[in-house]
């Protein structure tokens, strides 16, 4: 057993772990603390498979930004405790769907085309830099149209936004 | 496992958490003293010479006191809050690089814990997650004020660190690199803050409203909040939490220190001297390179840059919170913005005319240019509110 395999399996965990107490606990702010936590062991998932980068934006943006915001909603809507469920019969449908994904996910990983060990352990070390300035370049150059049809959709919401919170004036 | 590398790594760990506890128990004592001067007061001068002891008698009070739990406090996460507070402020200085190699005990050390590919993006990333534990605090303690402070600082800090990040950028394009260490050393010839001052200013006064001090310190605000987010937290849970701050306040300026002001680097002007840092001194027949000026030098420019934070305290009233929130959003990211394209413009037009005074006069004199215009600008729409309203 591997060193890599050992910090893999110790993560898988960790991931599953708080994915599940995401779900499961009853206080809306456990809930995003236990997402904080998930998204930082996939960032260092990321780390195990030699993408820093990747590891480091997931953090930046995810855990710093988008999930404070999370929290800063729950905080303000004063939303914390989340009723029992009632009405669980309209959820079959997703969770089945969601079943099928996660069933299909095993499969992969568990096929004989793709063992468990090659996930912790990437081929060929990775030049950071080198990876870094290659992404640059391919998102600017090869992908540049998807690129900026993306950033003009992101322009679009945040201009809708703005105009939804602002305040109607009175008398106008 | 090369147990050698382990031993320097795990005493360059303990160096830097023993420079920046001892470091936060001086600022204190600094900050004291500084303000007193600035308010034409003495500040703690009774314990020990020039009141040297006092931090430790501080220290001593806030182990002594009780701790208060309020009822209805969230334990757990009342418990983590000043952890996770503190915890950031630590770990920020693993990529800060304070020195060059040194050849000691037969090996070369470098004078740094970790020069990663990726170190602005790690900067970036922990400062980030930094906001988490006074958000939680404020929710956690079960209070009206705490909470309140909780929520302006979750909102701040996601505010500010948008402007904080675009001048990372333009760092990042000065240096040609997101090591650290790189960054350090393309600041030889001239620091960045000479070639994009605009950029170092907007990086300061958002690293103030990321640390949570005044003019910026909303979430604490005495008068409006008791003290806000730390509101119910007593002894050594609140210990901890003045802990992060000075800490944050030192980690700032070594962050400061090494994209805009050069590092360890010696002084610009110092650059063929014997003071600089790639000097060869020559004492007793021996020869060695002056390698202990660089954390010296450091020392220095955080030393400078926590007066400078010190001064702005004693200077500046508290923000209005709406303009906290306009300022953020309507001045520092539209000119942190213009920043990174001024950069990148100039760097271009360095590199495609091969004149190095496109860099060196043509992106500082524009970016004081656009720097004033925001001035005017802000000056004019204060001006007519206050006509407005009269």
């Amino acid at each position: 057993m591997t060193i890599d395999l050992f910090l893999f399996l110790v993560l898988a965990l960790v991931s599953i772990g708080t994915a599940l107490g995401m779900l499961l606990s009853r206080n809306a702010v456990y809930s995003a603390l236990f997402l904080v936590l998930n998204l930082g062991a996939v960032a260092i998932f990321f780390l195990l498979l030699g993408a820093p980068f990747i590891a480091m934006a997931q953090i930046t943006v995810y855990a710093g930004a988008i999930m404070v915001l999370f929290l800063f909603v729950i905080m303000l809507l004063g939303t914390e405790e989340i009723p029992g469920m009632q009405n669980w019969k309209k959820f079959i449908i997703p969770a089945v769907l969601a079943g099928a994904l996660i069933l299909e996910s095993i499969y992969l990983l568990t096929s004989a085309s793709r063992p468990l060990g090659l996930i912790a352990n990437p081929s060929e070390s990775v030049n950071t830099a080198q990876a870094m300035r290659d992404l640059g370049e391919l998102l600017f150059d090869q992908y540049l149209l998807p690129f900026e049809v993306t950033s003009i959709l992101l322009l679009v919401a945040m201009v809708g936004a703005i105009v939804l919170s602002k305040p109607e004036k009175a008398g106008k | 496992m090369d147990w050698a590398l382990a031993l320097e790594w795990l005493v360059k760990s303990l160096v830097i958490i023993f420079a920046l506890l001892g470091g936060f128990a001086y600022t204190t004592w600094y900050e004291r003293r500084a303000l007193a001067r600035l308010q034409v007061r003495v500040g703690p001068n009774r314990a020990g010479p020039f009141g040297l002891l006092q931090p430790i008698a501080d220290a001593l009070k806030l182990i002594f006191k009780e701790e208060l739990t309020p009822p209805g406090a969230f334990k757990l996460v009342f418990f983590l809050a000043p952890i996770m507070t503190l915890v950031p402020s630590i770990i920020i200085a693993a990529v800060i690089p304070w020195g060059r190699t040194v050849t000691m005990f037969g090996r070369e050390i470098n004078l740094y814990l970790a020069d990663v590919n990726v170190g602005i993006i790690y900067l970036m990333s922990v400062t980030s997650i930094a906001v988490y534990g006074i958000v939680l605090a404020g929710w956690a303690s079960n209070s009206k004020y705490a909470m309140l402070g909780g929520l302006r600082s979750a909102a701040q800090m996601v505010s500010y660190e948008l402007s904080l990040g675009l001048t990372f950028v333009a760092a990042i394009l000065l240096g040609n690199s997101m090591s650290l260490v790189d960054i350090v050393e393309a600041q030889t010839t001239y620091w960045f803050a000479l070639i994009q001052p605009l950029g170092a200013l907007i990086f300061l006064t958002a690293t103030l409203a990321e640390v949570n001090r005044a003019p910026f310190d909303m979430p604490e605000a005495e008068q409006e909040l008791t003290a806000g987010f730390h509101t119910e937290y007593s002894g050594m849970k609140f210990a901890l939490f003045f802990m992060a701050e000075y800490q944050k306040m030192i980690v700032v300026s070594m962050m400061a220190a090494t994209l805009f002001f050069g590092g360890y680097r010696e002084f610009w002007f110092l650059r063929d001297t014997l003071l600089s840092v790639d000097a060869t001194w020559l004492i007793s027949g021996h020869q060695f390179t002056a390698w202990f000026l660089a954390p010296l030098y450091l020392f220095i420019k955080v030393v400078g840059l926590l007066f400078l934070m010190i001064w702005v305290r004693a200077t500046w009233p508290r923000f209005r919170y709406d303009r906290l929130m306009a300022f953020g959003w309507k001045v520092m990211l539209p000119l942190s913005l213009a920043v990174v394209f001024i950069t990148a413009t100039g760097i271009l037009l360095e590199i495609t005319t091969g004149q190095v005074m496109w860099l060196t006069v043509g992106v500082p004199a524009v970016s004081i240019f656009v720097g004033l215009i925001a001035v005017v600008f802000v000056y004019r729409s204060l001006w007519r509110k206050y006509y407005e309203t009269v």
